[in-house]
This record gives structure tokens, C-alpha cells and sequence, in this order.
């Protein structure tokens, strides 16, 4: 899983980013999946997105929970910590981490059998409580570490590689996402880098539960005639409601498109983001309109990828909490402690 | 008619009431007066699993002597509830007193011949004097709390005082109850000879500076003092008061002055599983964090505890313990979460678990509990009962050393990771099997690792090598005979004469056993006694065992869980260690301890065969 290291030694012509570092400082060791596996694609994006964004590599928390997509934050990000917690709970260990220190960046990495089957509950509610985080889904169908069964997110009538139909219907993650409260939403590709880099940044800088869907096929069991999880099928079915350009506030708008082809959202942060139509109309910050366009690309057996839901300006746990601005990993004694007179007077009204 | 019992300052008064009748609050106001009085009481709820209409028993020892076990048996009864009327006669021992609502008149096959009835018409007096329902309910309490005061000697001053106390700044509310207080001593006086009743209350000087507080609520200020700063539960009884008194606790004292901002975060999870993973993330990344639960909640969360040993996580649990297995007993006690908790999860594993006798050590055991699971980097388990957790308890005042800091335990900081300190988190340094942590984000170069529930090697690569294998769990067990050593260590009581006797015995054992020492005492039943406080056993505790020849373990459960905790960790003859149980979900009593430990010593009395011939 890990043994293998990467060489530390980078090449001097390496461009490094506003923070100092390379590209290959967010790196993390060499992948252990299959070759040709969507994972390493969607790691690669991360890669890309936090080296744009300018982040500190150590500012960044990677959880994930049980299966080959959470194995994948060994493959990003090697000078932040990370937890591989237990199947289908990681998003109960993020909110803990996310309580700890708000500061962080937390990414939680999780697959379709972490987050469909075992994990449903876990994923709803982290949603529903607006934990600021990335959530990604490696979305390919199955469980590849047992070996090619059907995970939750199967489409119904989609064929196994051994050949068997499967009989019951999909879970979509999309929509329970936005129905959860999820406040940003999106869905790719693992193969459609220009779409998910932007989505991953767009993301990061949300200060609420982001979601992303990544369909991500599996080379060693779900890519061939019949599933709806292989590259062929997702990229004749793909329909991207929207190309979105991620931009940092400090940035200057320089790319000019026709009036009435893009929308510019501004997050809490600060950043811009400048959504492109491809071509129908579609208003991502509308949520029942996003949650009807997805439930008809699901009935058309449609992929819809693009930002579909977004909240720019959402609350979050800690707000909720209206905790201290300061860690809560931070604190120490004097902060927390109310000392031996408070606890004299504590002791008089017992008696 | 056997002679009515007597007594000052030593006897039982049991409530028999319809939950969610407004009784509670008058009970304990009973309880509360009498030890405003200077005399120990020690009440006990016995409540269903249930919010309005089903029986629910107060008991009130009062006792002088300060014994806050129960004692067993009823001197009187106060029989409130037509449902239970006759197992609550059945319970009153010879000679006591059933005092009850006389408004219809009764048979009398519904009494007994051997105890002494005193007949009060609270209804009548009630309904003449109120109109509103509720009213009626509520003030038909303290009108049998007033009529008590006269019957028992109870200083109606004290009652007053209560009142202004609890009703502060609401003068209506006080006068109503004063009111209420009066009719009941009214009637006594005009009708009933004093001195029918002759168990009485005198004022004494016994409960010193003691407090009168839950262990729950103990426990809760406990974590607000050990630093907690992420709690996150889900609702079981009998721990759920435990997380909601600690939402109290920290609106008073845990916000920003300058901002009103919280010093803590508190979430009610949507299960166990997920109550547990928050506590662990909060953990892992360098907040101090507890839940509290019971025994099924601990059940849910055992997957999570497993990952928490292995990969080294702090975290701190509170077992209010009840009644098992499955749902079992929700409202009744028990000690019977003790394997479950210290073998919890698969594969080789052992925790940590600390026993506490009464609130006041709920409170020390809770912040010790958080030092201890930052110190060790592990699950540690405050392991108390119903019994502690939802009754008023007696108990020494709550202390704080004002020097004391937060033990951290062994976090490395930027700095030392910058000084070129070598990192390796599962790195036994100190040859105490306590590894190095870091805090997620502290250093943009060093000291991040990957933290998992797979076997790793010191530097937290993942390694499925036998040997690296093997060297992590013999470290992990170098690091469990480090707690033995650092948790609370056992207390020792010696009998007067010296003794090959023994007896062992845990948590809300304790009144019931100090007690029970002193009848066995006087008894001529000579025994020393050692209170364990903690899991991994202090070698104290084997000492102990070897120094005797047999050697009682008195536990509230049906298997002798502690004793098969001791087995496992000692070289023992299990023949000498005896079982003294009792698991029916009531507190253990002294009277049962003492009389089941007598019975066998004298069994084991080899009679001479000389003698026995002869």
C-alpha cells in the first residue's frame, strides 16, 4: 500500500506554485492500484487542485474509510496526515477531526460500497450537518478489493463481469447529496480532467459539505459491454450541464466570454467561480431545479456532470456550534479549565 | 402484632408513586430536608423504562451511621400507587408502617396485621382545597411530605428553606408549597397521636462539608475540568443525563466572555457508531473528546474501539452501566460491561478501565480519564452504573488542584521536529511502549504519517511482516503494563485482626461494602478488603490475592467478570478465589454481602473429624 516511496529529489526547473512548492510536493507515493484505474486519475486531479490553490501541502487532512478508493489519499499529499479509519465511518471521524481545528483542509476520500452500502448513514448525515469539507466519491459500481461484486451505486439492469443483472435500484449519491443539504455538488469523470480540476478547486474553497460524485471506472471489473461504469459508456453518455472556471479572489478576470454564457458565483472565501453553459440553460443555485435535472438524467440514462447544486454562502458546523474562533485543539488549560473557586462554589450549591 | 419498630436516624422509607405524577421533585425534597438536618441519607430511584403511568419507586435510607448501600428491606412505606399496593404491604418488615391515602376506605384484607397503618385522606384535603387537576397532582406530593415532617420529626424550617432555594425570586410559587406543606402537617397534627410513628428524625452533624449530587452530572463536570472539548453521544438510558448535564456545564463556565463563543463542540451523533468516530477524529487530531453510553452503545461502537487501540487514538467513554445483555434491564444496574469493554473488539486487544466508587470519583476518574488517554494514546473507559450515575449520592466535595495543567502526554511540536528530533509514530522511544504523536498540520515537512487500523511498521508504513507484526503487539502490550502502573492504583482496607480472608470489590460496590465490613467485623468475622480502581491490575492487586487463602470477588453480574479479568491476568488457583454475586438489578446490599460471605466461611469451617463423630 505504501512501501513504495517515491524518490525525494526534484528537478530544478520544477515551477513552483505562490506557496513554493512543486507540483510534485503533493504528491504522495506511488500508487499501488491498477494500472489504468480511475483513482489515480481523480488523485492526479487533487494533485493538480491543490498545487493551483496554492496550499500548504501539511494544511490538509486526508480521511477515507475501507476499499480502493481509500487507499488512494497514500497517492496525494504526502506531507499531510492521513487516517484510513474503518468502512463506511470516515464521515463521523472527519466531523470529529473538523471539530478539533477548524483550520485545516479536510479531504475525505470514499468510495461507492464505503459511502452506498455500508456507510449510507454515515454519508447522510455528515451532509445534513454541513461539515466543511471535500467529499469525494470514487464512483465505479463495485468492490474491487473483494473482487468484482455490485456496490450500491450499480445501475439497476447494468451486467456484472461474471454476467449476472443487477436487480436492484441504484442509490445515486447526487441526489441524496443535495437532499441532504450538501451546499455544492458536482459530478465527473475521472477522465475529464478540465472538468474535475476546476470542481475539486471550486470545492476546496467552499466553506460547507462539498460534494463531488467522481464515476471512476474499474479496469480489473467493471469496464466492459453492459456495465454503466466504463469508460465508453460514461464518456457516450456523459452530458455536462456546465464547464466551470475556478477563480482565486486575487486572480484578475482575464478570460472574456460572450454576455450571457457564463454566471459568476462569488463563495464566502472570496473565490469566483465562473460557470460556461454548455449549451442549455441550467442555474445551479437553484435546488429543486438541480434536483429534477438529475432525476431526469438518471430516467435517461444520462451521466450529468458539471456543478449541479450550489449554496455560495453556507453555514457550517462550526457556526452552528458558534464555537470559538481559536482550534479547539488550541485550547489549553487556562482556557478550559474553570479552576478551584468555581469549583467551591459548585460544591456549596450541592449541599 | 410484633412491637412497632423504632428507631432515630436509622431506617428505610420507600415511595411507591406513578411516574410522571409530579413525585419526584417531593421525594427528593423529603430526602434533601433530612439531610439539611445533618443526618446522611442516601435515596435511590427505581424507575421503568418509561415516561408517564407506570410504577416508579424513591428509596430513602437515612442513616445516621452514614452507610449510603442500600440497606434492603422497607420500614416505611409511603404506598401511593393502587397498581402495586400489594407487593409495596408485602415489602413492609414486621412492625414497620404503611402510610397511605385513606380518602376511600379499604378493607381490610388489603393490610397487615403485623405492621402499623396510618391512614392520611390526601385526596380529600387535596381536592378540597384545589380545584385544577395538575394542582391537585402536584400538591398532593408535598401535602404527604408535610404530613411526613410531623409524622417523622422533620424540621418543617428546612422544607421552607428548600423551597426558597429551588423556587428563587417566584414568591407565588414558594407560598403555594409552604401552603401545600401545611395542610398536610395540619391534618397529622389534628388526628394522628406523634408518637404512632416512632421512627424519628434528630438533628445531628454527620453530613460535614459533604455534597448531595448524580454521578452523571459528576462525571460531566469531571470532562469540563479534564479539558474535553468534543462530546458526542447518543441518547441511552442511563448515561444520556451525563452528556446533557455536560451541555449545561459548559454554557456556564466554557463560553468567551468577550464573545460568547464556545469553548466546546457538542453533537448528538445518529448512533453510537458515529457518537464513537467523532470522538476518535476529535482525537486524532489533538482535542480532547469522550462520549458517554451504555452497555448496547458500547456494543455498536466496538469496531471503532478496536481501530482506536490499534492505531493509537485517545479517547475517553463513560459506560453508565445497566442491566444486559441485548436491551436487557435499561433501568436497572449492573457491573456486567466489564468484558465487553476490556476485550472490546476482534483480535487481540485490551483497554483500559477505571472504576469509580461515587460521584466524587466519577468527577476525578473523568479528567484523570482524559490524561490518561492522551498519556496512552488509547480507549480509556470510565466504568460507572445506574446506581451512581442516577441517584443523589453523598459524597466528598469535588477538589481541583489549581497547579494542575492538562497532560498531553508525548506530542512532538514543529520544534522538535525542526531541531531534527527522529520521528516515528509507532517509535518506542522511552522504553515505556508510548509512541511519539503528532498533531495533523503542525510541520509543512516532517512528521505526517498515515494513520490506519492495518498492522505498520514504527514509521507507520503499512507492513503485513510477521516479525513487524509481532513487535507492534508486544509494544502494545509493554504499553498496557505502563498504564497498570500510572492508572489509579487499589485501595487496601485491613481488618482490625490479622486475617488469611480477603474480599475484592469495584465500583458502586463500595457503601454497600464498607457496611458489610463492619457487620462481618462484629461478626468476629475477620477480612481485609482491596477496592479496585483500574483495569490493567496493578501487581498490588495479585499481591494481595497471594497474601490470603481465599480471597472473595464481589461483583453485580451473573459471571464473575472480575474474576475472570484476574484469571486471565494472574497465575491463580481459581479455586481460591470465591464469587459473591448478586445481578438481579438492584444495588447490591450490605446484608446480602455480608450474609452470602458469612454463609460460606461457614462452610468452609473444617469441622474436626473427632468432632464430627462424636
Amino acid at each position: 500500500m505504501t512501501y513504495i516511496a517515491k524518490p525525494k529529489l526534484h528537478h530544478p526547473s520544477l515551477v513552483k506554485n505562490k506557496a513554493g512548492y512543486t507540483r510534485r510536493d503533493y504528491e504522495g507515493a506511488v500508487s499501488t492500484l491498477c494500472a489504468g484505474c480511475g483513482h489515480d486519475s481523480i488523485s492526479a486531479a487533487i494533485i493538480q487542485a491543490c498545487y493551483e490553490l496554492d496550499i500548504l501541502p501539511h494544511q490538509v487532512a486526508k480521511l477515507s474509510g475501507i476499499g480502493c478508493s481509500s487507499k488512494a489519499p497514500t497517492y496525494f499529499v504526502g506531507a499531510s496526515h492521513g487516517f484510513n479509519t474503518v468502512h463506511g465511518r470516515m464521515p463521523s471521524v472527519m466531523t470529529g477531526a473538523n471539530l478539533a481545528n477548524k483550520d485545516l483542509i479536510y479531504m475525505g476520500v470514499s468510495g461507492d460500497g464505503d459511502s452506498a452500502s455500508i456507510g449510507l448513514g454515515q454519508f447522510a448525515h455528515v451532509m445534513r450537518r454541513g461539515v466543511n469539507m471535500t467529499y469525494i466519491v470514487m464512483n465505479n459500481g463495485v468492490y474491487g478489493l473483494t473482487k468484482g461484486q455490485f456496490s450500491a451505486t450499480a445501475d439497476k439492469g447494468s451486467i456484472s463481469k461474471k454476467g449476472v443483472a443487477n436487480s436492484d435500484e441504484s442509490i445515486d449519491l447526487v441526489s441524496l447529496a443535495i437532499l441532504m443539504g450538501a451546499t455544492f455538488v458536482g459530478r465527473s469523470f475521472s477522465g475529464d480532467k478540465h472538468q474535475l480540476v476546476p470542481l475539486i478547486k471550486a470545492a476546496m474553497a467552499h466553506k460547507g459539505a462539498a460534494f463531488l460524485d467522481v464515476i471512476s471506472p474499474c479496469v480489473a471489473f467493471n469496464n466492459h459491454a453492459g456495465s454503466t461504469k466504463s469508460y465508453e459508456y460514461v464518456r457516450e453518455h456523459n452530458e455536462a450541464l456546465n464547464r466551470l472556471d475556478f477563480i482565486e479572489s486575487r486572480e484578475e478576470i482575464t478570460t472574456r466570454y460572450d454576455p450571457g454564457t457564463t454566471t459568476t458565483v462569488q463563495q464566502h472565501d472570496g473565490s469566483f467561480l465562473r460557470l460556461r453553459k454548455l449549451g442549455e440553460e441550467y442555474d445551479a443555485s437553484d435546488k429543486v431545479a438541480a434536483m429534477k435535472r438529475v432525476q431526469e438524467g438518471l430516467a435517461a440514462g444520462e451521466v450529468v456532470t458539471g456543478l449541479l447544486y450550489l449554496d455560495p454562502t453556507p453555514k457550517d458546523l462550526h457556526h452552528n456550534l458558534n464555537t470559538v474562533d481559536a482550534p479547539l485543539n488550541t485550547l489549553d488549560t487556562a482556557d478550559l479549565c474553570p479552576g478551584s473557586g468555581v469549583l467551591d462554589r459548585i460544591n456549596a450549591s450541592l449541599r | 402484632m410484633p412491637p412497632a419498630l423504632a428507631a432515630v436516624n436509622d431506617f428505610v422509607v420507600k415511595f411507591a408513586n406513578v411516574n410522571g405524577s409530579g413525585s419526584a421533585s417531593a421525594n427528593e425534597l423529603f430526602a434533601r430536608s433530612i439531610l439539611r438536618m445533618g443526618v446522611p441519607v442516601s435515596p435511590r430511584n427505581i424507575f421503568p423504562s418509561n415516561i408517564q403511568g407506570l410504577p416508579t419507586w424513591y428509596e430513602v435510607r437515612v442513616t445516621e451511621k452514614g452507610y449510603l448501600g442500600r440497606r434492603g428491606g422497607v420500614d416505611m412505606m409511603v404506598a401511593m400507587n393502587p397498581q402495586t399496593w400489594a407487593q409495596d404491604v408485602k415489602e413492609i418488615e414486621p412492625g414497620g408502617y404503611l402510610f397511605y391515602d385513606s380518602t376511600k376506605p379499604m378493607p381490610s384484607s388489603m393490610f397487615r396485621e403485623d405492621i402499623n397503618i396510618v391512614g392520611v385522606p390526601l385526596t380529600a384535603i387535596t381536592n378540597a382545597t384545589y380545584a385544577d387537576a395538575r394542582q391537585r397532582q402536584l400538591f398532593k406530593n408535598i401535602i404527604y411530605v408535610g404530613a411526613l415532617s410531623i409524622l417523622l420529626d422533620i424540621d418543617e424550617t428546612k422544607i421552607q428553606g428548600l423551597f426558597g432555594e429551588q423556587f428563587k425570586g417566584k414568591e407565588k410559587l414558594i407560598d403555594s408549597n409552604v401552603k401545600a406543606l401545611q395542610l398536610g402537617r395540619d391534618w397529622v397534627t389534628r388526628h394522628i397521636d406523634p408518637d404512632t410513628v416512632k421512627l424519628k428524625v434528630r438533628p445531628s452533624n454527620n453530613v460535614g462539608n459533604r455534597i448531595f449530587v448524580e454521578g452523571n452530572n459528576a462525571a460531566a463536570l469531571g470532562a469540563v475540568y479534564g479539558g474535553a472539548t468534543v462530546c458526542a453521544w447518543y441518547p441511552i438510558t442511563p448515561s444520556s443525563s451525563l452528556a446533557e448535564a455536560f451541555q449545561s456545564h459548559c454554557k456556564r463556565l466554557r463560553h468567551d466572555k468577550e464573545t460568547g463563543k464556545a469553548k466546546y463542540a457538542i453533537v448528538q451523533a445518529e448512533d453510537e457508531l458515529a457518537s464513537i468516530g467523532m470522538v476518535i477524529g476529535a482525537g486524532w487530531n489533538g482535542a480532547r473528546a469522550f462520549t458517554s453510553t451504555s452497555g448496547p452503545g458500547i456494543s455498536l461502537m466496538t469496531e471503532f474501539i478496536g481501530l482506536a487501540s490499534f492505531a493509537e487514538v485517545p479517547a475517553v467513554l463513560v459506560n453508565v452501566q445497566r442491566g444486559g445483555p441485548s436491551t436487557g434491564m435499561p433501568t436497572r444496574t449492573q457491573q456486567s460491561d466489564l468484558l465487553s469493554c476490556a476485550y472490546a473488539s476482534n483480535g487481540d486487544t485490551k483497554h483500559v478501565l477505571l472504576f469509580p466508587e461515587d460521584p466524587k470519583e466519577c468527577f476525578d476518574f473523568t479528567a484523570e480519564a482524559l490524561d490518561l488517554a492522551d498519556r496512552l494514546q488509547t480507549p480509556v473507559f470510565v466504568m460507572t452504573d445506574l446506581d451512581i450515575g442516577m441517584n443523589h449520592r453523598l459524597c466528598e466535595p469535588f477538589q481541583w488542584d489549581e497547579s494542575r495543567q492538562l497532560d498531553r502526554g508525548k506530542v512532538m511540536t514543529a520544534e522538535d521536529l525542526e531541531a531534527g528530533k527522529t520521528f516515528g509514530r509507532y517509535l518506542d522511544v522511552d522504553g515505556d511502549g508510548i509512541p511519539y504523536r503528532t498533531y495533523p498540520g503542525t510541520h509543512p515537512t516532517k512528521g505526517s504519517y498515515f494513520t490506519r487500523g492495518t498492522t505498520k511498521d514504527e514509521y507507520a508504513r503499512y507492513s503485513e511482516e510477521g516479525a513487524v507484526y509481532v513487535r507492534n503487539m508486544e509494544r502494545l502490550q509493554k504499553k498496557f503494563l505502563t498504564a497498570a502502573k500510572i492508572a489509579p492504583q487499589p485501595l487496601r482496607y485491613s481488618s482490625p485482626k490479622p486475617t488469611k480472608h480477603g474480599v475484592i470489590y469495584f465500583g458502586s460496590t463500595s457503601p454497600a461494602m464498607a457496611e458489610a465490613l463492619d457487620h462481618l467485623e462484629a461478626d468476629g468475622n475477620h477480612v481485609n478488603a482491596l477496592r479496585v480502581r483500574s483495569f490493567p491490575f496493578s501487581t498490588a492487586v495479585e499481591d494481595f490475592i497471594h497474601e490470603h487463602d481465599k480471597v472473595f470477588i464481589v461483583e453485580q453480574n451473573r459471571d464473575a467478570q472480575l474474576r475472570t479479568m484476574l484469571m486471565a491476568d494472574f497465575t491463580l488457583d481459581a479455586r481460591k478465589l470465591i464469587p459473591v454475586l448478586h445481578y438481579d438489578g438492584t444495588p447490591i446490599t450490605a446484608r446480602f454481602i455480608a450474609g452470602d460471605i458469612a454463609n460460606k466461611l461457614d462452610q468452609m469451617k473444617v469441622v474436626p473429624f473427632e468432632k464430627a463423630a462424636s
